[in-house]
């Protein structure tokens, strides 16, 4: 194994564990600083496979814009951790969990058995090969996007006017 | 010397990734958490999508990442814009006692 691996495994691990973390916390904050970093972690392992440009878009969009609307949410309304009594919260997680993972152990095995399984190259594309890429192949969708875009914010002002 | 990982096991993390945003999604109450699962499932689906992208040394998965990107935060915003309207018609956070979106 050599060092990209190594890198690989751990950061893996990082993201994997932090993210179980954040989805069974009962306090919301902390299930979201948790998540911060299980985003971290993913735009390493997007740097480490090649798309820096991604990273970078991972840790301010991500890690930067949408955990922290999440955390004024929170700030916001005040939320205080709900009382449920432990049976009814395990009688929810334990067919969630068992189906989960029957599917996943599915998939990992299809996975593994699918046999011709080429190591991944070291390669990299640049930010400025990327941009290119994007906007000669994909200008049409970028258009439909910002236009997505525009929708959700019309769309949030509108769930979010006050009532008189 | 010069490889990283085989293909598959970047196609497991994700697996495990979406999993547990999968089971996040269907098992909490809180519609703060249902939105969280959701974005960990998203994330999952653009990490398949990077390392597709190197697998084949082809720059489409990385574009579709970027989509992704877009549709989570148009998602989020939308989402927490219904929350904020969950928290002033009902008073609390509980998917169950969501039921209208208008009385």
């Amino acid at each position: 194994m050599n060092l990209y691996a190594g890198t690989f495994y751990l950061l893996a691990a990082v993201t994997l564990g932090s993210t179980a973390l954040a989805v069974t916390r009962r306090n919301l904050m902390h299930a979201i600083i948790y998540l911060v970093l299980s985003f971290f972690g993913t735009a390493l392992l997007f740097f480490l496979l090649g798309a820096p440009f991604l990273a970078a878009l991972e840790v301010i969009i991500y890690a930067g814009a949408i955990m922290v609307l999440f955390l004024f949410i929170v700030m916001m309304l005040e939320i205080r951790p709900a009382e449920q009594p432990w049976g009814a919260y395990l009688r929810q997680w334990l067919p969630a969990g068992v189906l989960g993972a029957l599917s996943l152990a599915a998939l990992v095995l299809i996975i593994l058995a699918a046999g011709g399984d080429p190591s991944l190259p070291l390669a990299v594309a640049s930010p400025r090969e990327f941009g290119r890429f994007l906007f000669q192949k994909y200008w049409f969708a970028v258009e439909i996007v910002s236009f997505l875009l525009l929708v959700a914010l019309v769309g949030a002002l509108y769930l979010g006017r006050r009532e008189e | 010397m010069n490889s990283l990982v085989p293909y598959s096991h970047t196609l497991v993390l994700a697996g495990g990734l979406f999993f547990l945003g999968a089971a996040c999604t269907a098992a909490r109450r809180s519609l703060v958490m249902i939105l969280i699962g959701v974005e960990v499932m998203l994330n999952a689906a653009g990490l398949a999508l990077v390392a597709a992208s190197l697998r084949w040394q082809q720059l489409d998965g990385q574009a579709l990442v970027i989509f992704i990107m877009c549709v989570a935060a148009a998602e989020v915003a939308v989402g927490l814009a219904l929350i904020v309207h969950c928290q002033r018609r009902t008073g609390s956070l509980d998917a169950d006692r969501y039921r209208l979106l208008k009385d």
